[in-house]
């Protein structure tokens, strides 16, 4: 890895004086900026956004695969988008680059508007912005090298600064000794670094990850996440990645967008909405991965009174950092039992889910537990009352 | 086998070669454009123009549906036109060349569209034009195809090329039918019957070897 091709990487994707027509948008967005004020869910546009989507719509038939879509991502971010299928996520992905159109709405990369570029505007653009598939795309009949090489072909570069280029980014991803293979002799994890090596080719401003590693077993996957983490810490590049699952956002991403039906419906950093899901659909997304009431427990959860309350008790951040238990115990003699439950870290903040059952036939003292537990920034939920001790 | 039946069953292959290799390689060079347009028109292709495709798809299924031994005598006025004469070997390219160019063409766009969409979409997204996916993924990832598809037009050539005889092209057909089979020269057809196998054989083994080296989709 050399110096220059660090300097050279994430530099503006686009150069030159800009374009009337850039001039005037971003004027106009400016001026609405200022008459909508505060209720203006649209930021204006900032240095550091590489890309800004306005109010994305997009219709197949009868269905909105994209709903209204605005989102952001700042430079240096993994922006992590997730959801089921169906929900909007490739098409969203592929209006960056402009293989799909939307049909209202805005795109804009690194301040410029392409959604309404036509296709030999768009592809210098798409030059400088990576792209790594589910299924690889590698072409079987070239080499690795020439996989590689591909995008430099298509800028028009020299064969010797290709292959040199080539054999730069092979070094990277862990792949020199395969150069004269062909794709076909490669496992999936090798092929999906040819992938990633391609994409970076061009040098581009901004990758995007489309389920990039959703073909891939568990422990490749998380091979091929390091990579793109120490890519992106490496030399700062962009990363947009879409995924259906919640490992890949836990693993990689800053930030995490959450989409269903064509729309955001939850977007944060990602140890606080792994904390704190807002929506139902964020919540069923972290049920393989966050702690749940075991089932055997929770069938037997009713309303009424019994013999324990079960409580569960969510804390993140500075909250989880604390002995909350032993605390409690102190502040409010009493038993309580932990039944379930564990503290996890993201983004190496500790998110912590807890099921206590708390002795049920003092309704005073439930209530002391609940306030102490809140009053030390923790969130609470009574989920109900079992008859015997489970 | 005579000496001068000897001299004769030469020529005859000769001019079999001569036919097969000529008509083969233009339809190599019409068909194969011809084969790229049809799936670049077709709906959801890198150039997408349907009633182009749809008058493509025409023409080239009228010249398919006409059989060969009428389009031989059909297309005499244009063999005049281009060759100067309707008689003879160079004759006989013409409508060789005209009845394998479109079946070339099917061969060719079926290989052409077995090709994965998503090496199209990688190509566009690394911001490929459309010649450069033609030329950087469609042809070469169709090649392996397009070879056995071209062995397939040679052999088929073989095979009407000999049909050719009845416009008096000579070639091995005609040379079967007009000493082995009118003169009663059993040798002479037991001679070309082996030829043509050989011939056959040779074609099909040679595309297989070729295939074989070009493809590396594992």
């Amino acid at each position: 890895m050399t110096g220059a091709w660090l300097a050279e990487m994430g530099g503006p994707l686009l150069s030159g004086p800009p374009s009337r027509l850039r001039g005037t948008e971003t004027e106009t967005e400016m001026n609405q900026h200022v008459t909508a004020g505060l209720a203006d869910p649209v930021e204006p546009t900032r240095r550091g956004d590489v890309v800004r989507l306005v109010d994305l719509k997009r219709r197949f038939g009868a269905t909105a695969a994209l709903d209204g879509v605005s989102l952001t991502v700042k430079k240096g971010e993994i922006l992590g988008i997730i959801g089921r299928s169906g929900a909007g996520k490739s098409t969203l992905i592929r209006c960056l680059n402009g293989l799909e159109r939307a049909d209202s709405g805005e795109v804009f990369i690194e301040g410029r508007e392409i959604s309404r570029l036509g296709e030999r505007e768009l592809q210098p653009l798409r030059r400088r912005i990576g792209m790594v598939f589910q299924h690889f795309n590698l072409l079987s009949a070239k080499t690795v090298e020439d996989n590689v090489a591909l995008p430099l072909k298509i800028e028009g570069r020299p064969r010797a600064e290709r292959m040199a280029r080539a054999a730069e980014l092979l070094q990277l991803v862990g792949l020199s000794e395969k150069a004269k293979a062909y794709p076909a002799s490669l496992s999936g994890g090798q092929k999906q670094r040819v992938g990633i090596a391609r994409a970076l080719a061009a040098r581009p401003a901004l990758l995007l990850s489309d389920e990039a590693t959703s073909a891939l077993d568990p422990e490749t996957t998380r091979s091929i996440l390091a990579l793109l983490k120490d890519i992106n810490s490496r030399l700062g590049l962009t990363i947009l990645l879409i995924t259906h699952e919640m490992e890949v956002i836990r693993s990689i991403a800053d930030r995490v967008a959450v989409i269903d039906a064509g729309r955001i419906v939850e977007e944060g950093a990602v140890w606080q909405v792994f904390a704190d899901p807002k929506s139902e659909i964020t919540r069923s997304l972290l049920g393989g991965i966050r702690p749940q009431l075991p089932p055997e427990i929770a069938s037997r959860l009713a309303a009424g009174e019994g013999a324990e309350t079960i409580l569960r008790i969510d804390v993140a951040g500075e909250a989880a950092r604390r002995p909350l238990l032993s605390e409690l115990s102190v502040s409010v003699p009493g038993a309580f039992r932990l039944v379930h439950g564990g503290i996890d870290h993201v983004q190496q903040q500790p998110v912590g889910t807890l099921f206590v059952a708390v002795p049920g036939a003092d309704a005073r003292h439930l209530a002391a537990v609940i306030a102490f537990l809140k009053n030390r920034g923790a969130r609470v939920e009574v989920l109900g009352h079992v008859a015997g001790p489970v | 086998m005579s000496p001068v039946l000897f001299e004769l069953l030469l020529r005859s292959i000769w001019e079999t070669v001569l036919m097969t290799g000529a008509s083969g390689l233009i339809s190599l060079v019409f068909g194969l454009p011809l084969g790229l347009a049809l799936v670049a028109t077709d709906r959801g292709g890198i150039a997408e123009t349907l009633w182009i495709n749809r008058i493509l798809g025409a023409v080239i299924n009228g010249f398919r549906s006409v059989p060969f031994i009428i389009l031989l005598v059909a297309l005499i006025p244009v063999t005049r036109l281009i060759v100067g004469t309707s008689i003879g070997t160079w004759a006989a390219i013409v409508p060789l060349s005209i009845a394998a160019t479109p079946y070339y063409a099917r061969i060719a766009e079926v290989s052409l569209r077995e090709v994965d969409h998503g090496l199209i979409e990688a190509a566009r997204a690394m911001g490929g034009n459309r010649w450069t996916i033609i030329r950087e993924v469609l042809v070469p990832e169709a090649l392996p195809g397009i070879v056995a598809g071209f062995t397939v037009t040679l052999v088929t050539l073989v095979g009407a090329s000999a049909m050719a005889g009845a416009i008096g092209a000579g070639g091995l057909g005609d040379l079967a039918i007009r000493y082995g089979y009118q003169r009663f020269e059993t040798s002479v057809m037991v001679a070309v019957v082996i030829v043509l196998i050989v011939l056959v054989c040779g074609i099909q083994w040679i595309g297989d070897r070729l295939v074989a080296r070009l493809d590396h989709r594992g």
